[in-house]
């Protein structure tokens, strides 16, 4: 059977109308999307927001419940294994043997897409360095801190030099130190041309990596673009902040700074085009005392207006 | 070829587990039954031997040391597919790393079971040398006695491991061990035979593969096997690996692909 040719017109990644169920549950309700070849894809949203269903169906581990997908060209129903064959999956939880050593763990998985044992060896060394893992090697993978083994997982899902990359939450609990380290060795795996799909709950990842993203929340997908489109059209470019030294006012006269004000408990935000002409405006206006910040909107504020303050446990 | 390739790259991942761990599986699978066999084999042996309605009409060792055999591959291959199994779909999470991969539930099954025949085989073939020194192997029909023991463990292992992939929680085990493997052991021909029990009990013997394995390592070890009652055994352990394989493939495609 000839390979079918991905080319670069066509998507790596194609869904129509996705949708997982589990029972009577619907944990991804008809999503609609396509990644192209060499993009970074991201997946934000809250807890339960069906990203990680989303990612385990084009990983081929959970069956599509209705709607279309396919990958790599390939239908992910007939072709699960010839799929997985072409792609790398770094899971949300670790799967490391930890008994194992790091090498042995490289060399192990590398034999599950049928490498010869030499060729396993060689692209370990090799992803060993990548990872900064070569002088613990020989090391047992237990005591590894979370940093080490999460570069041990990436380096891992590309002993088959993948054509795709899905991370599921891939910094998720790690120092940032770690997460910096480990940002850095995505962004050159994306300069390589390497096709990453990631989810995320950190707004900063999504900007540092993602060329294009989806928001989701309860099953579908509610905004989608890059994370510059996305401010603008959710948000302002900037934000002000304003905290009170004593007790918040009732009320506070704010009518005509901003495009938008929203109060919290602790501060209120004021969402405008010029920073600095709000925080002009805010100076003639007779409040009690208060520390303002003039701050970028990122797409923290972009994912708050879309999904809701509310805490999602 | 993948379809015979692929389960053997499983059955890897457990070799280059084992080659740490196997020191401290070499007490359960061999001192035990030699343990056994020399409080029982030896040292009870003294006692029945002298009776004159000793069973089979061999020394005591001699009937026991067959019957040992076939207990011990029970227990490994039980033993074997019922922790590690949930422990690689809930602690390790080894078999979700290999579904990340081309591998599919039947390989990363077999694969492991593939670790589990080579548990029991090679426990088996040093148990059975360690017998055939104390002379209580009276025939070369007694090296089939191996294979028969991969067989019977496979009777176990197969169903255990669907049943273990169906789990939730460990504490689904002790009882299988409990009230299953345990009364197995005791009353299933292995120390006697079991027509000396009441009717019922010696009926619901017959229906338990270790039964059969006894039966069929015994005549093995003394030379009295006989062809056509040699493959009725052989075929009812067959059903219950061939039944517990076929299911075992469904929970696991359950488990890991949903």
């Amino acid at each position: 059977m000839p390979e079918p040719s991905v080319t670069s017109g066509s998507p790596l990644i194609r869904a129509r109308s996705l949708t997982k169920r589990f029972g009577a549950f619907t944990a991804v309700d008809g999503v609609d999307f396509s990644v192209a070849k060499g993009e970074s894809f991201g997946f934000l949203g809250p807890n339960g927001a069906g990203k990680t269903s989303t990612m385990r169906m084009i990983g081929c581990v959970s069956p599509v419940s209705d709607g279309e997908l396919e990958v790599l060209g390939r239908d992910p129903r007939t072709d699960g294994p010839r799929i997985r064959a072409r792609i790398g999956v770094v899971p949300q939880q670790d799967t490391l043997d930890t008994e194992l050593t790091v090498r042995e763990n490289l060399v192990i998985y590398g034999r599950y897409f049928g490498l010869s044992r030499a060729e396993c060896g060689r692209r370990a060394d090799e992803l060993l360095d990548f990872a900064q893992l070569t002088e613990r090697a020989k090391d047992q993978v237990e005591p590894l801190s979370g940093g080490m083994k999460r570069r041990l997982t990436i380096a891992r899902a590309l002993i088959n030099e993948p054509d795709l990359l899905l991370l599921d939450e891939p910094t998720t609990g790690l120092d940032p130190q770690a997460r910096h380290l480990l940002w850095d060795r995505l962004y050159r795996l994306k300069q390589r041309g390497v096709t990453l799909v990631l989810t995320t709950h950190y707004m900063d990842e999504a900007e540092q990596l993602c060329d294009r993203l989806v928001v989701m929340d309860h099953g579908r997908i509610v905004a989608e673009g890059s994370p510059r489109e996305l401010i603008e059209r959710y948000s302002t470019r900037e934000v002000v902040e304003i905290r009170f030294e004593g007790e918040r006012p009732e009320t506070v006269a704010l009518d005509g700074l901003g495009d938008r004000v929203e109060e919290l408990p602790d501060r209120i935000l004021v969402y405008t085009r010029d920073g600095d002409a709000t925080a002009a405006g805010l100076a003639e206006r007779s409040l009690p005392p208060h520390a303002t910040l003039i701050r970028r909107s990122t797409l923290e504020d972009v994912f708050l207006h879309l999904t809701g303050r509310t805490l999602v446990d | 070829m993948d379809g015979v390739l692929q389960p053997l790259r499983a059955y890897e991942h457990w070799l280059a587990q084992y080659k740490r761990v196997w020191r401290g599986t070499i007490g359960t699978s061999l001192v035990n039954p030699l343990l056994y066999l020399a409080a029982l084999g030896v040292g009870l042996g003294t006692i029945v031997d002298r009776s004159t309605n000793a069973p089979a009409g061999v020394p005591y060792l001699d009937f026991i040391a067959p019957g040992l055999l076939a207990a011990a591959a029970m227990q490994t291959a039980t033993t074997e597919s019922s922790w590690p199994v949930m422990g690689a779909i809930k602690w390790t999470r080894t078999y979700y790393a290999m579904t990340a991969t081309p591998l599919t539930e039947r390989d990363v099954l077999i694969g492991h079971q593939l670790f589990v025949v080579t548990r029991v085989l090679t426990s088996s073939a040093a148990y059975l040398l360690i017998v055939a020194l104390f002379g209580a192997v009276n025939s070369w029909l007694g090296l089939l006695a191996i294979p028969v023991a991969v067989l019977l463990g496979t009777a176990f292992s197969m169903p255990m491991a669907a049943y273990a992939a169906s789990r939730e929680r460990d504490s689904s085990f002790p009882p299988i061990f409990r009230f299953v493997i345990v009364p197995m052991f005791l009353f299933s021909g292995t120390f006697f035979p079991v027509e000396r029990m009441p009717l019922l009990f010696e009926l619901l013997a017959y229906a338990t593969p270790i039964w059969h394995g006894v039966e069929l390592c015994r005549s093995l070890t003394l030379g009295t096997a006989e062809l056509l009652p040699s493959l009725g055994h052989v075929a009812y352990l067959l059903a219950w690996t061939v039944g517990g394989l076929l299911v075992a493939r469904r929970t696991y495609r359950r488990r890991l692909f949903r």
